[in-house]
């Protein structure tokens, strides 16, 4: 099946698109007796280093529900200037401009090797990057001030047009004016109290051209840029007051009794944050970024109380119902991230602290916004300092590696229909042919939005085949599907990524081995496990595992081959070996495990899992494990404890923590010290190989894993 | 004393009678002797004119008070209508008015009679002049008054005034000096006649005790009362002294003389129905013109009569008050023709000018030495020096009487308020040192077991010095053994003089952790200002100004004792609509502005920063007064919040765990969406309804809840108000009223015109000693209890008078009830305790004590009375009332308790004597003239210029006043400017506040505690218009000028020193305004002439006595 595994290959690494079958059962019937659904992993800005925007806007198809954009299946009568659309099957005149097409003068939308392509919008101002630091002033003295080190640093980073603003809080909210001489101003709210955006507005004086303390010269026509200017300023021009007021930045002031928890509104904080850029920039890529070092206290979606002899809720605490807060936090979190989303901003957040901060209640707001979450030990830790780093990377091109306020927009052939994603997305509830009433994932949908992105996030979509038995398709018929990705680039530019992607149709009835052949397991996999996880979020984890374990039996009943009563005869072909393997591990994986978790690491690993790339979802889910020996390469071994060997070095990674585990002689040598010995330098190049193999992972990964040594005594 | 009033007169007198002058000379000549009357005349002189004027109103009122009916009968005879008025004036005098009528209608007649009266009653006077000198003058007043009665004398003013006899009509008054010029020799006579009046000299003599019995000398019949010495007493009294009162007018003889008689002649009918009505002597002698008039009456039959008269007289002396009284029947059926005369002369009824003379020339000279129970200290107006010898300081606490009646019904017999007012912080002189300081240690003050008084100098120690006896409540409690004492043969502690509790009447306990608020040590208290800086605090340059002066102000923040620095820590706020604090810690490179617009829900942003040292932070602090201004220069805000602002203060200093002041600078109605808004709802329509009250409670409860959580705090509020139009004052400044606060007021504020007046306020306010969070409790002995209280403060039980804040020009008074008999022997003893954190945040306990005679006979009651204070009191009472009352209910209750308290004494106290005699009691001579000032003030009879905030201003401001402002608030001073040498730097003599004392020759300057006028009459010599105001006519002078420009003469730096020294002297910087003679803004000077009928209704002095002779006859009838 080699030519399979190319393929799939191929296809990733060109439209991003991950199919968990890549030849289609043709009937609904036979498609849902495939146990795995149909289905793939999109990821939608994959970076394309040789793949040039085309400067001009998509030629779209004329007929009012489709819409799909010209794309290389498409049929061109060169003569006549038209092009039939490949969904709707609408002729359609190509534009004036493209006058000049003919077989060999075709635009690059039409050549085959563009089934993934990427258009530049002119239209529109640009506007410009938004960062907006949420600080937690809540901290420890050395967490604070390497916060704000790190802080201090982003501002070199980022781009040097792109508007700043800074909240802080504690028991108070502080929103920062920025454009003082002399003063350094801020408005200050309470942290306990619930305001609504039109509130916040009033307060911060943006509802109304006028400001009490705005200079008010005869009416200026840039009003409202100077409205909202006060709070968010480009970087380039207050860079040295924000600096200094982020260098000013004290502990929150108000005394923590004895046995308390200090009082920290962040779900005030970032209520403000929200109704903040709603207010001035709606629709204009932005990141909130919340840092916090604990758990909410008070207000709004506060956590936990301020009473440090009662615990922040535990798992138990959950199922026992006894968790107070979280309903209501939750509510209030997922309300903001709503209203974020449907603002097209995102949240960040990183959250750093020994116990729980609440990431629980928050996740919604990156899951729903494409934010990222982070989640650390402490601000002076380098996992956060060079993962909030990392954030502000750049491409090849020197862009950054994000984008802001996309729409995704699934299209496809009548045979299909799209039943829902699962991933940093929300719904935008745009109903349409192709959209089946059945969900799975975010469904209801034929659009979605992913406030925030970056190269590397995935979403699975699942479609549902509508195609009923008895219209079986004609032999060689082709099932399209085009993914359209409205988005702002980080050089504010606003681009469309359009992929058009087709597979075979096949009569399960007769090709059965072509469709098991075309079966892409690790596609199926991950697509399986977002649906757990998904489902995990709002069923009871029995429950879950019950249906993943009916899921799995169900495939092997289709595709296994064995004898009935004799387990020694099961057999499953190469192209889904793998398969239960995957589940297995997934079983026991922290997504779907509570166990020795607290609900923060799993809302966390969660949030991970559900928008990592298909290559880091499986680590996700089965961990590598390497062994470096004298014996040999480096090469991987079974994921059990009899792996450990006293000669071997361990390398694993689980995604989120990297392990380096030295068999017990190779730490007895190391102690004796003989990689310090020019004759042993092989012994040196052993102990070196896993951290160098490590340091790679270390460099490609986002969020940074954390790195342990371990050497038995 | 009246002498000097009389003294003004003479001049237009003077010419006309020779003869007169003489007597005067003469008898003066033996009064300057006695008293300081010689200088005065000089005065008084100038002001004849005035006088003139004066009279007429005397008579119109006359008229309608007194019971015209009688009057009218006698009247009858006479045919003129006019008397018929005035008998009713008379109608005390019933008869003598119908004589008096009659007179009139033969001026000549009296011209003759005059004269002989003249003469007898020189003689009389000087009999007095002799005795004058001493206490028994007093008892002459009521001679005086009687000689007032002598009112004949006005007749002849009277008459001149007659024309003006409408009381409004002063200017017509003045129509009739011309008539003076031919009146003057028929007055003559009534000189002599106004002698007699002048006779109330005795008032001069006051002496307490004598003056009860002087009454008598106005009717020789007194005799009973003064004894025989009086009569000669207040014969030589009355020369002397009564010459001073009556006599001022007197003493020019002539002039007095002149327009007693000279009006009379002419106007006599009308003078003569109201005048004899008031005699006024002491003890309300107005009715009893009786008394001279019975000399009259004898006289007037005949010349011979006077003479006898005089011879009468003597032998009378003693009864003279009551005499007149008596007489007057006589009188009336002798000479009605006399009678006739009987207008009330403006001079011969008590003057408050007069009075406080001679205080000041009676006791300024030697210390008061409080060790004696009960005596009545020297008046407000008076400087003397205070020795402590175990009684409070007068300048601490003053009392309504100091003999209290032993039971409730004789208190409420005589219906004299017993009440205190108690000024726990005031300041002393430098010569006089502050309260002592005795710290006990950790035991903390040693106090009775039972009521918890503290030791004072009257604890009786008892038991060899083991126990001691509580003055309150009797308890007998152990010595601890660390304060035991041996006593000594009298039973005194060997070491009381070592021991200031032991021995002043005022010292001061260290308080120890248990007086703290939860029993922790106070942390030094903070001052936070708070600034408007909406369009209109910007626009009028306060913002600017204000920053300005912080920067230095700050060095000045009040510190304890010698401390380097003050322990105060200060934080700034800036505010329209939303509320802006600022960070100003040290560390910081620039202040931070933290903007909070959740007014709805107020908090403290910050905590750290926010209060500081000034030393500490001095660099950021200067930094941020120089930006505020620069901040909102373009500000375009209108709209103001009001009451989140206070809370937000008073929140900083709950966070900061300290007590403290917020100075609030605030410009309009705080209409913006807050807790606290207000709306507009000045509504003159609703005055002199019974919806007037509305207009003096706060719109809406907010406040007082936000003012209890305040004083919780020990969160004092003072209000600098710059409003342009209606603010309501009534609802805004409850806060500062219940927290202790001041509240300041600046209409219309404009950078150039008010500048030097608020900052000097400013600086004042700032720089004073406060004391912080402060409970005060008076403790009385049994059979006494303070039932009631009034000031700045709130309480929350019926005992303990919480303060925010309480400073050295805060007053409380303090009424105090009858719950039992008290008894003479032990008398009652006050102890007021006032616990509050000092500026520099430590605890203690100031205590009073104060003893009290008890009486059980009215007489001593009325001899230990204290005008002022009584006023004081019931000013703050009616002001109170004003809040669930309409005012006229107030004005009714205030006039009729005065005359129940009048008629009190005349009943009990006063020798019999006719009805138609009013008689006043010496302490309270003054009531009338005072309580008319009260009834007048904008509070109670606003004019049509008063507006609504105004009259809650005041209101507020009165409440928390002692005996001193509020003494010249209602009654103002008037000092006329170049009456006396240039060369002379001792403050000018006041003249009493009537137009008719204003010569339009002269320059006067008036004040009244918040108000500064400079009066310009229209014929002043050109030279010192030139030296004084720098400009060649009166004409040049700028109307409303509020600076006098500085001009190297003796003249204008005379005027800018003493202008200078009178705001010195009051607790609020007065604005000058310059008022020419017959310019518009004369109006709102001639407002505070307030023994003139008033433009908003309000009755001229004399009416008013006539009114109340009238009420109290009702009541003794």
């Amino acid at each position: 099946m080699a030519t399979y595994l190319e393929f799939i290959q191929q296809n990733e690494e060109r439209d991003g698109v991950r199919f968990s079958w890549n030849v289609w059962p043709s009937s609904r019937l036979e498609a849902t007796r495939m146990v795995v659904p149909l289905a793939c992993l999109l990821t939608p800005l994959k970076e394309r280093p040789d793949l040039p925007p085309v400067q001009y806007e998509p030629v779209l198809c004329s007929r009012p529900t489709c819409k799909a954009i010209l794309n290389p299946l498409c049929q061109v009568d060169y003569r006549a200037k038209l092009w039939a659309c490949n969904f709707c099957f609408q002729r359609n005149q190509f534009p004036p401009a493209y006058a000049g097409i003919s077989e060999v003068n075709q635009p690059a939308e039409l050549m085959p090797q563009f089934s993934t392509i990427e258009y530049v919008i002119q239209r529109g101002a640009p506007s410009p990057l938004i960062f907006l630091y949420v600080v937690d002033t809540c901290l420890e003295d050395d967490d604070l001030q390497a916060l704000k080190e790190s802080l201090q640093m982003s501002l070199s980073l980022l781009p040097p047009d792109a508007l700043v603003g800074l909240i802080t809080f504690g028991r108070m909210v502080q929103v920062h004016e920025l454009s003082c001489e002399g003063i350094s101003k801020s408005y200050v709210f309470r942290g306990t109290k619930d305001l609504t955006a039109k509130q916040i507005q009033d307060m911060l004086g943006l509802t109304k051209p006028a400001m009490p303390v705005q200079p008010m010269r005869p009416a200026q026509p840039q009003e409202r840029p100077s409205v909202s200017s006060r709070f968010l300023q480009p970087i380039h021009k207050i860079d040295m007051n924000l600096t200094d007021l982020l260098g000013e930045l004290q502990r929150d002031p108000w005394p923590v009794p004895q046995g308390k928890r200090p009082l920290r509104s962040t779900g005030v904080a970032l209520s403000i944050a929200v109704g903040l850029l709603e207010g001035t920039f709606p629709n204009t890529g932005a990141r909130i970024m919340l840092f916090t070092g604990g758990p909410p206290t008070q207000g709004p979606g506060m956590v936990v109380g301020d009473e440090l002899k009662v615990p922040i809720r535990s798992w138990h605490d959950i199922e026992k119902d006894n968790a107070r807060f979280m309903k209501k936090a939750t509510k209030h979190y997922e309300m903001l991230a709503n209203r974020t989303a449907a603002n097209g901003h995102c949240i960040d957040i990183y959250a750093c602290a020994l116990d729980q901060t609440g990431l629980l209640e928050m996740k919604c707001c990156p899951n729903l916004t494409g934010g990222y979450m982070v989640m650390g030990d402490s601000f002076n830790t380098s996992l956060f300092k060079q993962t909030f780093q990392r954030i502000f990377s750049k491409d090849f091109n020197g862009n950054f590696r994000m984008a802001f306020g996309a729409t995704l927009e699934v299209k496809t052939s009548r045979e299909l229909k799209v039943a829902g994603a699962i991933g940093p997305c929300v719904s935008l509830n745009v109903k349409g042919p192709c959209v089946s009433e059945n969900e799975l994932g975010v469904g209801g949908t034929s659009q979605w939005k992913i406030c925030g992105l970056d190269p590397t996030t995935t979403l699975g979509i699942y479609f549902e085949v509508v195609n009923q038995h008895n219209a079986p398709i004609p032999q060689g018929g082709r099932g399209a599907i085009q993914f359209v990705t409205h988005y702002q680039h980080s050089s504010t530019q606003r681009r469309i990524r359009v992929t058009t992607v087709a597979r075979n149709w096949a009569d399960v009835q007769s090709q059965l081995k072509h469709i098991e052949a075309a079966f892409d397991q690790e596609a199926a996999a991950v697509l399986m496990a977002r649906l757990g996880v998904f489902r995990a979020e709002t069923e009871e984890g029995p429950d879950v595992l019950r249906w993943l374990d009916r899921q799995l039996i169900r495939l092997c009943q289709k595709f296994g081959q064995y004898n009935k009563e004799d387990p020694m005869s099961f057999r499953l072909s190469d192209s889904f070996s793998l398969y239960p393997q995957f589940m297995f591990h997934l079983r026991r994986s922290p997504f779907l495990q509570v166990f020795n978790n607290s609900p923060d690491e799993s809302s966390y690993y969660r949030h991970h899992f559900a928008r990592q790339d298909l290559t880091q979802s499986l680590i996700m889910i089965q961990p590598i494990l390497y062994s470096y020996s004298f014996h040999g390469p480096p090469e991987p071994v079974l994921l059990d404890s009899s792996s450990i060997l006293a000669d071997r070095i361990l390398l694993m990674d689980t995604f989120f923590q990297i392990v380096i585990y030295l068999g017990e002689t190779i730490a007895q040598w190391r102690k004796a010290g003989y990689q310090d010995m020019p004759e042993y330098e092989n012994f040196k190049h052993l102990l070196q190989a896993p951290l160098d193999d490590a340091q790679e992972i270390l460099q490609a990964r986002f969020p940074m894993p954390r790195l342990d040594f371990f050497c038995p005594k | 004393m009246n002498v000097n009033q009389s003294a003004p007169p003479v001049p237009p007198f003077g010419q006309p009678q020779p003869v007169y002058p003489g007597y005067h000379q003469s008898s003066y000549g033996g009064q300057p002797g006695s008293t300081a009357a010689p200088t005065p005349y000089g005065a008084y002189n100038g002001p004849v004119p005035g006088y003139q004027q004066t009279p007429p109103p005397g008579v119109s009122r006359a008229p309608a008070s007194s019971g015209a009916p009688p009057a009218s009968t006698a009247q009858g005879p006479c045919g003129q209508t006019a008397y018929g008025q005035f008998g009713q004036g008379d109608v005390q005098n019933g008869p003598s008015s119908g004589v008096q009528m009659q007179r009139l209608p033969g001026s000549q007649p009296f011209a003759s009679a005059p004269l002989a009266p003249v003469v007898s009653q020189p003689a009389v006077l000087q009999p007095y002049g002799p005795p004058p000198t001493s206490a028994q003058v007093t008892a002459q007043l009521a001679g005086m008054q009687i000689s007032g009665a002598v009112a004949p004398a006005p007749p002849a003013s009277g008459l001149g005034y007659g024309s003006p006899t409408s009381l409004a009509s002063a200017s017509g008054s003045f129509p009739n000096s011309g008539l003076y010029g031919s009146y003057p020799q028929g007055q003559a006579p009534p000189l002599g006649q106004g002698h007699p009046g002048a006779q109330p000299p005795q008032r001069s003599v006051p002496p307490q005790a004598s003056s009860f019995t002087p009454p008598a000398s106005g009717g020789p019949r007194m005799p009973s009362m003064t004894g025989p010495l009086l009569p000669g007493q207040s014969f030589g009294g009355p020369p002397v002294s009564q010459p001073n009162h009556v006599s001022s007018p007197p003493p020019q003889a002539l002039p007095p003389g002149t327009q007693m008689t000279g009006p009379p002649g002419p106007p006599p009918p009308m003078h003569s129905s109201q005048q004899p009505g008031y005699q006024l002597q002491q003890n309300g002698s107005f009715g009893p013109a009786r008394g001279p008039q019975s000399n009259y009456g004898s006289p007037y039959p005949g010349a011979a009569t006077f003479g006898s008269q005089p011879g009468p007289p003597q032998p009378l002396p003693p009864k003279r008050l009551d005499p007149d009284a008596i007489p007057s029947p006589q009188l009336n059926e002798l000479p009605p023709q006399q009678k006739t005369r009987h207008r009330i002369d403006p001079d011969a009824i008590p003057s408050p000018i007069q009075v406080i003379e001679d205080d000041r020339n009676n006791r300024g000279s030697e210390p008061f030495v409080t060790g004696v129970r009960g005596q009545v200290p020297p008046l407000v107006t008076t400087n003397f020096l205070v020795k402590d010898q175990g009684n409070a300081s007068p300048r601490y606490i003053r009392c309504t009487s100091y003999n209290i009646p032993c039971t409730s019904d004789m208190a409420k017999q005589a219906q004299v308020p017993l009440a205190a007012v108690i000024k726990p912080l005031a300041r002393l002189p430098p010569e006089e040192a502050s309260p002592y300081v005795v710290d006990h240690g950790e035991s903390g003050p040693l106090r009775c077991n039972r009521c918890k008084a503290y030791m004072c100098p009257f604890m009786q120690f008892v038991e060899g010095g083991r126990r001691f006896q509580c003055c309150f409540c009797s308890c007998i409690n152990d010595v601890p053994p660390q304060y035991f004492q041996h006593l000594d043969h009298t039973g005194k502690r060997v070491d009381a003089y070592d021991r200031p509790e032991l021995s002043l009447g005022s010292y001061e306990f260290l308080a120890t952790v248990d007086y703290c608020k939860n029993n922790k040590f106070p942390i030094p208290p903070a001052f936070i200002f708070m600034i408007d800086v909406s369009y209109n605090a910007v626009r009028s340059g306060l913002v600017r100004l204000l920053c300005e002066e912080l920067k230095s102000l700050l060095d000045f923040l009040p510190r304890e004792g010698g401390a380097e620095e003050s322990a105060i820590r200060v934080g700034f706020v800036t505010y329209n609509k939303v509320l802006h604090f600022y960070n100003v810690k040290s560390s910081l490179a620039q202040p931070q502005m933290m903007v909070v617009s959740d007014v709805g829900d107020m908090f403290v942003p910050l905590l750290d920063g926010f209060l500081v040292n000034v030393s500490e932070s001095r660099a950021v602090i200067t930094s941020l007064l120089d930006q505020i201004p620069e901040m909102f220069a373009d500000t375009r805000e209108t709209e103001t919040v009001f009451a989140p602002v206070v809370q937000a203060g008073m929140e900083a200093l709950k966070a900061a765990e300290c007590a403290g002041k917020l100075f609030l600078f605030h410009t309009s109605l705080p209409i913006a969406e807050a807790p606290g808004k207000l709306k507009n709802r000045d509504d003159r329509k609703l005055i002199n309804t019974d919806k007037e009250k509305t207009l003096f409670q706060p719109q809406s409860g907010a406040y007082q809840t936000l003012a209890k959580e305040c004083v919780a705090q020990g969160c004092c509020v003072d209000l600098f108000l710059f409003p342009n139009q209606y603010v309501d004052v009534a609802t805004l400044s409850v806060v500062p009223q219940l927290t202790g606060g001041s509240v300041y007021k600046y209409a219309c504020f404009q950078v150039e015109n008010d500048q030097e007046r608020f900052l000097s306020d400013l600086r004042r306010d700032v720089q004073k000693v406060v004391g912080f969070d402060a409970v005060m409790r008076v403790r009385t002995s049994t059979g006494i209890r303070a039932v009631d209280f009034f000031g700045a403060f709130y309480m929350s039980n019926t005992t303990d008078v919480e303060l925010a804040g309480l400073d050295g020009d805060k007053t409380v008074t303090v009424e105090f009830k009858h719950d039992d008999r008290l008894n003479e022997e032990n008398g009652a003893l006050l102890q007021c305790a006032l616990l509050y954190t000092s500026c520099a945040g430590q605890r203690r306990l100031r205590i009073h004590n104060l003893a009290l005679n008890c009486c059980t006979q009215l007489a001593d009651l009325y001899r230990n009375c204290e005008t002022d204070t009584l006023i004081n009191y019931m000013a703050k009472f009616a002001y109170r009332g004003v809040l669930s009352s309409p005012v006229k209910t107030v004005r009714d209750t205030l006039i009729t308790q005065c005359a129940q308290i009048l008629a009190c004494y005349r009943k009990n106290c006063a020798s019999p004597s006719s009805a138609g005699q009013l008689i006043l009691p010496e302490c309270m001579k003054l009531l009338p003239v005072y309580l008319n000032c009260v009834l007048k003030s904008e509070v109670l009879q606003p004019g049509a210029e008063v507006t609504t905030d105004d009259r809650a201003y005041v209101r507020q401001l009165v409440t928390s006043m002692d005996v001193a402002e509020t003494n010249v608030f209602f009654y103002p001073r008037l000092l006329p400017l170049t009456k006396s040498p240039i060369e002379n730097t001792t403050e000018p003599p006041a003249v009493r506040a009537s137009e008719e004392r204003l010569s339009n020759g002269d320059i006067y300057l008036l004040e009244n505690g918040l108000n500064l006028f400079l009066w310009v009459g229209a014929s002043v010599q050109q030279g010192v218009v030139q030296s004084l105001f720098g400009v060649s006519s009166f004409s040049q002078i700028t109307s409303g000028l509020s600076v006098l420009p500085v001009l190297d003469n003796l003249l204008s730096k005379k005027v800018r020193g003493l202008i200078d020294s009178l705001r010195a002297q009051r607790s609020r910087y007065m604005k000058l305004i310059v008022v020419k003679q017959e310019d518009k803004l004369e109006m709102l000077f001639k407002h505070f002439l307030v023994e003139d009928k008033s433009l908003s209704g309000g009755a001229s002095y004399v009416d008013f006595l006539c009114h109340m002779h009238k009420e109290i006859r009702q009541l003794l009838s």
